[in-house]
């Protein structure tokens, strides 16, 4: 298994509507746009400049507990960019939030925050199985979120 | 109010060799294709005056009208998301025709997948994806994508790896009749689908499409002009497009209901507009970059009920003599991967009875553009 979480992996290229996410993320919260409008309040993901359901432009950041359970994963393996390459067969998993269950993070199941994409044995993945939160850094000083698998 | 309904005819298909690799350029490959659909028809290049392509090809409609000596457009459609507008090429046309906007369509695709550079390698390039939400944490390919929504519906509806064999192998069964298909003298069996490499986990390389260069086009025209054509006219009965509410492209991870996808959307038009239903559809082409469209297409258009599209690729259902015969040149599986318009041309042969797989007496056949992107459909009736 390799050691490295982030050299080499993909930054987010983030633009103006996903910036407060990652803002957040690098302050160790997991946050979802909500409408800010009285009486909707809907959370929406990704995060857009109108609330789908009640057309306000004005949206606020809800903070989520940050628990959640896997909906789907998939085991990547080559042919890969570089440095997914070497850490292949490793997860990806999209997380459904405890919070607001059709709200989903594509993630990485990690056995540490900064441990590797393939820290995680496979076998341990289900889909259901509850996990938590966690913030790393990338390459580029970016926090980004990983998943730890609660004890069950 | 004014309908589309068989009120333009296919009268010409053509297609260059399918390749992993072809020596000449895409644009040279596109002025073949048109030329050869053309020719196929009886119709001289400088009738034509409406062309439909797809955003992500890349000899634009300036090149290729000098090019094959076009006469004067009048009308000239690109449609977006991938293969999810091959279908759309040809509705776009249908409608040009239909409403007067021009006389003689030609939609194409030209592609060099097999030796030109892999998509999803590009780092820079914004997908038509929210990429910083998926791409960063190695979800990378469409592979990656599809895989995720595919191991949630084998989860939820108890489908299998022999389900998607099913699949791959009655694809690879229909390529093994067509000389053309790159998969022509290559069998497939169990043991191979079973113990092949992973692409991505639960995908393995069978369940994924070929990587090819070639290209294909097909001509349009009115059905009252078609009558006249050398070819036996194949009537473009119904068409639509579809991109659901709150969709999300390829990643479609973030709406109630992520397996009930474009698909769904297509097929209530495209069957509010036909005279008849699945039931009545003798040989569909459906749209197979990755084995799991395909059950996920059976229930969008409404061969099967919700989550029973995998139990019904049992019992050989897909394969010549099945309930529902699929992909009868091979697919994109098997044949050719070209943005699905090679399931363009052979409805065309199935409804012509030119099939190399031919279902006896077709008379009707669904044509079907890439699922899990905002998608396009064809009935194709003869």
């Amino acid at each position: 298994m390799s050691e490295n979480t982030s050299g080499g992996l993909l930054s987010p290229v983030v633009d103006d509507d996903g910036a407060p996410f990652w803002e957040y993320a690098a302050q160790g919260e997991l946050r979802v746009q909500a409408c800010a409008a009285p009486g909707c309040g809907a959370l929406r993901f990704p995060p857009r400049p109108c609330c789908p359901h009640c057309h306000s432009f004005d949206s606020a950041w809800r903070r989520m507990s940050g628990k959640g359970r896997i909906w789907s994963y998939v085991l990547p393996h080559p042919p890969l960019l570089p440095a997914y390459a070497v850490q292949a067969p490793y997860n990806a998993v999209v997380v459904e939030l405890a919070d607001a269950p059709h709200i989903r993070l594509v993630g990485n199941v990690v056995a540490r925050p900064d441990a590797a994409l393939d820290s995680v044995d496979p076998a341990r993945l289900r889909i259901g199985a509850k996990v938590q939160v966690a913030f790393t850094e990338d390459a580029d000083g970016r926090a980004v979120p990983r998943w730890l698998l609660e004890r069950s | 109010m004014a309908t589309l309904k068989d009120a333009t005819a296919i009268v010409g298909t053509g297609q260059t060799p399918f390749a992993k690799r072809l020596p000449e350029s895409e644009k040279t490959l596109a002025c073949r294709a048109v030329l050869a659909a053309l020719d196929d028809a009886g119709i001289a290049p400088s009738e034509v005056d409406a062309l439909a392509s797809y955003t992500m090809e890349e000899t634009d409609e300036v090149e290729v009208a000098k090019s094959i000596g076009a006469g004067d457009l009048t009308f000239f459609s690109k449609v977006g998301f991938g293969g999810g507008g091959s279908c759309a090429t040809v509705a776009h046309l249908a409608a040009a025709i239909a409403t007067g906007q021009a006389s003689v369509g030609v939609a194409w695709r030209s592609r060099k997948r097999g030796s030109g550079p892999r998509p999803w390698k590009n780092t820079t390039a914004q997908l038509p994806t929210p990429a910083q939400w998926t791409r960063p944490f190695g979800l990378l390919r469409p592979a990656d994508e599809i895989g995720m929504l595919a191991r949630r519906y084998m989860h939820e509806y108890g489908a299998t790896r022999d389900h998607l064999f099913n699949v791959a192998l009655a694809c690879r069964n229909r390529a093994n009749q067509n000389p053309a298909a790159m998969m022509y003298d290559r069998p497939l069996t169990r043991d191979m689908y079973m113990n092949a490499r992973w692409i991505s986990d639960p995908l393995c390389l069978f369940d994924n499409c070929l990587e090819t260069d070639g290209a294909l086009a097909c001509v349009i025209v009115s059905a009252e002009r078609a009558r006249d054509c050398r070819q036996k006219p194949v009537y473009v009965h119904s068409v639509a497009q579809g991109l659901p509410a709150q969709h999300h492209g390829m990643v479609n991870y973030w709406n109630d209901d992520p397996l009930t996808g474009p698909a769904w959307t297509a097929a209530r038009q495209l069957w509010k507009q036909a005279d008849f239903g699945p039931d009545d559809v003798d040989v569909a082409q459906i749209y197979d970059a990755f084995t799991p469209l395909i059950p996920l297409s059976l229930e969008g258009y409404g061969f099967c009920g919700r989550g029973e599209g995998a139990a019904f690729t049992e019992g050989g259902a897909l394969e010549s003599g099945g309930r529902l015969p699929i992909n009868t040149g091979g697919g994109g599986l098997s044949e050719a991967y070209v943005h699905g318009f090679n399931l363009i041309t052979e409805g065309v042969r199935q409804l012509r009875g030119t099939s190399t797989a031919q279902v006896p007496a077709a008379a009707t056949c669904l044509v079907t553009a890439g699922e899990g992107v905002p998608t396009s459909a064809l009935l194709l009736r003869s």
